[in-house]
């Protein structure tokens, strides 16, 4: 009987939905349960509430010194990454060059081999060159990982927005310079900040290049990852694991707050 | 921005000439524009690579290089047959793992795409929130979910269903591409997301309307037309997996090993960088062989189906 049926039906995709959900949140949710309890061993049952593995975080300089590593390669990465993918994007979406399919390929190369590849590579050619690891040779391979992100993201957004505009600016006695901060800068700003948040994640986070081609001045991930093999530091690890966590929600909010009160975005077709 | 601030102003001189040839240049001035970039590419791609493929035809004697060409590396890499195995074992846990994360993946994004009518992004923020952890930590979380005293085991035997802790969980392929799935999620929601997103909804109405069901509908109107994003999706899961060593360090145990793991000690403890390098070469080749499989299989199905 049709008309007599419920207006709410079981849903096998929301019920799969609401699964699938669970499973990606699951295991990452045991990370800051565990770095409230007062055992040293990651297992049930829970001990005490406790605060100490944070007061451990905030009192360790070796995590510190890994962490402002990072923000401050990140940050180079970021803003060097997104010069670079702005002015390539503008260079293929608004003229026409010969070879551009394959340029873009070779540029985007670094998306399609495994990082590891990658990493040993430019340890060989770092090291055949006699050049000393450092964080700056970490900032460079990252550079190279993120600048194809940076150009995917600014290539839709100078995609998205009608060339006459430009144009009319010039026509308009602008000069080529005046025309990118008045009209190209304000209308790819979204992109620039999409860009820079992506690609500073993206180096922040960052393990395999950064594990090869470092030297005793590890970035956060480093740190992370030696921290591993030692039981007693694990939870330190988890209250950092959980404070990244807290952090990212606030600027992720913060840039979606920013977003929507800027320029409405049309829907873009990437990452 | 560009590089045409400095120049002299004095007519017939050299200068001069060159900024209105890159005035009038529009191939120039783009050019001028992707240098940066090429540049950067050409130092830190091209030029390790060549140094990679030239280091695989060297030799490693104690701490130094034989620079002559010789094929050992490559002879070693096909007579010992754990690299071969290896590295077949790890395209085929790299291909479990995607196929496993791309079937995960499609229903959820299937659903945010056609079901859900407002707040997509609210969805999709929802999808990813989850991997701004860091990746290792997100890889360490399934060590403490799966471990002997992980919090299945435990939790398991504080519920008073098991009595002794199942050994199994922990350090094998499977615990390996479970991780993975996991860590490379939203990976596969999002390029299949998007391509569901683009399909025009008047193209399901009309194969409605001419008379087929919801799933001929789905098979031969929403699948093909989303299958760029499965595609996509695949190869974001596959490539990057295959070379991964830090989730078969942690989880995989020593029949959990991959020829990232390989590589990785060939730089490492082993110290023998040619033939590390030559099993790399090798690596790579395999996986563009596989992509290339790949793509050529489902262009060939799209054109069956189309």
């Amino acid at each position: 009987m049709k008309s007599n049926r419920p207006s709410w039906k079981p849903d096998g995709l929301l019920i799969y939905a609401a699964m699938y959900l669970t499973f990606i949140y699951l295991p990452v949710l045991f990370l800051p349960l565990f770095s409230f309890n007062s055992s040293t061993y990651i297992t049930f049952p829970l001990k005490d509430f406790t605060l100490k593995w944070y007061d451990k975080m905030i009192n360790s300089p070796d995590m510190h010194q890994a962490l402002f590593n990072s923000i401050k390669v990140g940050m180079v990465v970021a803003i060097l990454s997104t010069i670079f993918g702005l002015l390539a994007a503008k260079a293929v979406t608004r003229y026409r060059l010969k070879g551009r399919g394959p340029l873009v390929s070779f540029i985007m190369i670094p998306l399609v081999i495994p990082e590891i590849i990658l990493a040993i590579s430019l340890l060989i050619l770092i090291s055949q060159a006699e050049i000393p690891l450092s964080l700056w040779t970490v900032g460079f391979s990252h550079l190279l990982l993120c600048i194809p992100f940076s150009m995917l993201i600014l290539i839709s957004r100078m995609e998205g927005f009608d060339k006459s505009l430009e144009e009319a600016a010039m026509d308009l006695g602008e000069n080529a310079w005046m025309t990118f901060w008045r009209v190209t800068f304000p209308i790819v700003l979204p992109g620039i900040v999409a860009s820079l948040l992506l690609t500073f994640t993206i180096s922040f986070d960052e393990f395999v290049l950064a594990f090869f081609l470092s030297s005793t001045d590890p970035t956060l991930p480093i740190y992370i990852w030696s921290s591993l093999r030692f039981p007693t530091k694990i939870p330190a690890i988890l209250a950092l694991g959980a404070s990244i966590f807290v952090v990212s929600f606030f600027v992720v909010s913060f840039a979606e707050w920013l977003r929507r009160r800027g320029v409405k975005l049309e829907p873009t077709s990437g990452i | 921005m560009t590089s045409n601030s400095h120049v002299s102003t004095l007519p017939g001189s050299f200068i001069f000439r060159l900024r209105r040839l890159y005035i009038k240049s529009e191939s120039l001035r783009g050019y001028s524009l992707l240098s940066p970039t090429l540049l950067a590419m050409l130092v830190g791609l091209a030029m390790p690579l060549i140094v990679l493929l030239t280091l695989s035809f060297w030799i490693q004697e104690y701490l130094d290089f034989i620079r002559t060409f010789s094929l050992k590396n490559y002879l070693d890499f096909f007579q010992k047959p754990i690299y071969t195995k290896i590295l077949f074992k790890s395209i085929r846990m790299s291909g479990m793992v995607t196929i496993v994360t791309v079937l995960l993946a499609y229903p959820m994004a299937y659903y945010i795409a056609f079901r859900v009518k407002h707040n997509k992004l609210i969805w999709l923020i929802l999808i990813t929130v989850p991997f701004w952890t860091s990746y290792l930590l997100r890889v360490f979380a399934w060590k403490i979910m799966l471990g002997y005293n992980g919090v299945i085991n435990s939790g398991l035997k504080t519920l008073g269903i098991l009595s002794e802790p199942l050994e199994f969980l922990l350090y094998n392929p499977a615990a390996v591409v479970i991780t993975l799935a996991h860590a490379w999620a939203a990976f596969a929601i999002l390029p299949i997301y998007v391509s569901l997103e683009k399909i025009d909804r008047s193209l399901l109405e009309a194969s409605r309307d001419l008379g087929e069901n919801t799933f001929m509908t789905f098979m031969r109107v929403t699948l093909p037309l989303s299958l760029p994003g499965v595609i996509a999706a695949s190869l974001l899961v596959f490539i990057p997996t295959v070379g991964d060593y830090v989730t078969p360090s942690l989880v995989g145990g020593p029949r959990g090993i991959m020829i990232g793991n390989i590589i990785q000690s060939m730089f490492g403890k082993a110290q023998n960088w040619p033939l590390g390098a030559a099993i790399s070469v090798m690596s790579m080749l395999t996986v563009t062989l596989m992509v290339c499989l790949f793509l050529w299989g489902t262009h060939n199905f799209r054109k069956r189906v189309a």
